[in-house]
């Protein structure tokens, strides 16, 4: 099996975000990096794939040059070997773009399955994984629980079946068959996460990342107007103090106040 | 114009299409608002529908019936190419996750997903959505030709402001579906085991996110939620690591609540947690971040370390009823 896993770099969860002058983007200089956590579980899941049914995990990104940390700690996690797509232009690139740049890029690869997070932590458009797979040719499904390989003696490229876990809204679930070759979203908290070993981290600095520059022409279909904090839809009233203070205050306003205590 | 795409299961309608329809009447200044029902024997719902849109069209075909992302992209492509929408509206729901992109791939057309807010109407229209985990809202414009689509994000939009009005013509819609094209074969949907508490009937509940930082510390949650009469609850990221059983998840992948009182404990608030809560009559935020998203929604807050919070709320809560 020849699996891609697409994996993005995006700002920390600790993050305080800080706008550009015109605010409409980020200031980058301010903010660490860090993988993705959805695409985390992709990740996860396309190396336990390889461990029960053989061949090779490959990694692609799309995004400025910094993207190679990120990439770096894919291969230092298990993943055989690196795509990437560089262009200081995929900073903050749009769904239909950054999918575009990953499907020139993979194109001639020929994966059996390619799978990637289900949105990403900081655009969160959720279309980059469906959108790629309309551009590749294959078919897809969304928000996995579960992955079963199926007619697996099959080798690379040589068709195969899947069987998939999608996950509905309230508590359902559906199973979904296709053929592969076969694109999915995987849904976090589908596996448990391994962390690189310092074995891993060596190995990985001996692996190859192959840059790929991105294909001309690409247009976006969205524009960023403005970035703003959010307005509140509720005055918050804050409770200041000491912590005994506070509980104590809190407690006072839900029974007498709010009364739902 | 503008097209709503409707989603119906069993031929009861998703409350989120009345929201995205909410949406389109705000959108539309002066262009009509049409609504479109894929499926099979959606003529109960069509004619919901048509209290609430200038026209209902109904495009029923075998292949329509449980739904397919290849099916659903190929009928939705017909209609947008035989009625020509300015605009295409859909329900930010699992569903149209799964199929939209796609279409718009296919289409050529622009799409904003996960969209909170309308501003302006019309072609000039821009449209509020989260980034960042909804540390940032994004004013974002359509680029570039085609119908431009737009995917409401649950609760964003009032269901109970739909303008409504005389009963608007159905009309029925073939469309030619490729039936070889379709890729996907879906089985019934089904429930994983029997959920045995049922949060939706809640008066409180107690919710944990990523603060508690260790599954060990649930224990301080489940205390506060005992000396409040509560359930516990937590965010998606607390069942995925398995400290605390998926059924009691809040968000839109878990169960939607509205109880009097929403104890937030280290949740930062992404949107996808805020659309399962954001019901509730009373909310508590206590995060040590003051700029978390969930005071956005709160009524009262506390910035400060859940760990000296909560054991003092608990003594507040004993000692007082003492």
């Amino acid at each position: 099996m020849k699996i891609a896993v697409c994996i993005k770099q995006v700002p920390t969860r600790e993050w305080q975000p800080r706008l550009n002058d015109d605010k409409t983007g980020i200031r980058e200089q301010d903010a660490s990096f860090e993988l993705n956590e959805p695409d985390a579980f992709a990740l996860e899941e396309a190396l336990r794939l390889r461990e029960r049914h053989g061949g090779e995990v490959v990694v692609c990104a799309a995004g400025p040059a910094r993207v190679q940390q990120v990439i770096r700690e894919a291969l230092a996690r298990g993943a055989d070997r690196a795509l990437h797509v560089e262009d200081d232009a995929l900073a903050g690139a749009d769904a239909a773009i950054t999918s575009a740049a990953l499907a020139g890029a993979m194109d001639g690869e020929r994966f059996d399955l390619v799978l990637t997070g289900l949105q990403s932590d900081d655009q969160g458009h959720a279309q980059v994984g469906v959108m790629l797979a309309e551009r590749l040719g294959i078919p897809h499904s969304t928000i996995i629980m579960e992955v079963q390989i199926e007619d697996s003696s099959t080798g690379a490229g040589q068709g195969g079946r899947l069987r998939v876990k999608r996950e509905l809204e309230g508590g359902w679930f559906q199973w979904i068959g296709m053929p592969l070759p076969a694109l999915l979203t995987i849904q976090s908290g589908i596996n448990q996460l391994r962390y690189a070993t310092l074995k891993g981290i060596m190995a990985a600095k001996k692996k190859e990342i192959r840059k790929v520059a991105m294909a001309p022409g690409l247009a976006p279909t969205q524009r960023i107007v403005s970035l703003s904090l959010p307005t509140r839809s509720k005055q918050t009233r804050l409770i200041t103090g000491s912590a005994p203070q506070a509980a104590s205050e809190l407690v006072r306003l839900l029974r007498e106040e709010a009364r739902v205590l | 114009m503008i097209l709503v795409v409707a989603e119906q299961r069993d031929g009861t309608l998703n409350r989120s299409t009345w929201e995205a329809v909410a949406a389109a009447q705000q959108l539309a200044g002066e262009m009509p608002v049409k609504a479109v029902v894929f499926g099979g024997a959606v003529e109960a719902v069509a004619k919901e529908l048509a209290t609430a849109v200038a026209g209902v069209l109904v495009v029923e075909h075998p292949a329509l019936t449980v739904y397919t992302p290849d099916a659903f992209t190929q009928a939705l492509q017909q209609v947008v190419a035989a009625l020509g929408p300015s605009y295409v509206l859909l329900p930010h729901t699992y569903q149209t996750r799964d199929f939209a992109p796609m279409a718009a791939v296919r289409m050529g057309a622009p799409i904003i997903t996960d969209v909170t807010g309308v501003n302006g109407t019309g072609a000039s229209a821009t449209f509020a959505r989260p980034m960042f985990q909804g540390k940032l809202t994004a004013d974002v414009r359509h680029e570039g030709k085609g119908p431009r689509l737009v995917t409401v994000q649950i609760g964003a939009f009032r269901a109970d402001a739909v303008r409504r009005g005389g009963p608007a013509e159905v009309t029925s819609v073939e469309v030619a579906i490729d039936t070889t094209a379709i890729r996907q074969t879906p089985e019934a949907p089904f429930k994983e085991a029997k959920q045995a508490v049922d949060l939706g009937q809640a008066e409180r509940i107690v919710a944990v996110g990523r603060g508690i930082k260790s599954q060990e510390n649930i224990a301080v949650a489940e205390k506060l939620a005992r000396a409040m009469s509560a359930e516990v609850a937590a965010s998606r990221p607390i069942c995925d690591s398995g400290w605390l059983p998926m059924e009691r998840q809040i968000g839109s992948s878990g169960q939607t609540v509205a109880p009097k009182l929403y104890v937030a404990l280290g949740i930062s608030g992404a949107i996808q947690h805020l659309v399962g809560m954001k019901g509730s009559r009373i909310i508590v935020a206590i995060n040590k971040d003051g700029d978390a998203p969930i005071f956005e929604v709160a009524d009262y807050g506390i910035v400060g370390d859940l760990f000296e919070v909560v054991p003092a709320l608990i003594s507040a809560l004993e000692g007082s009823r003492q």
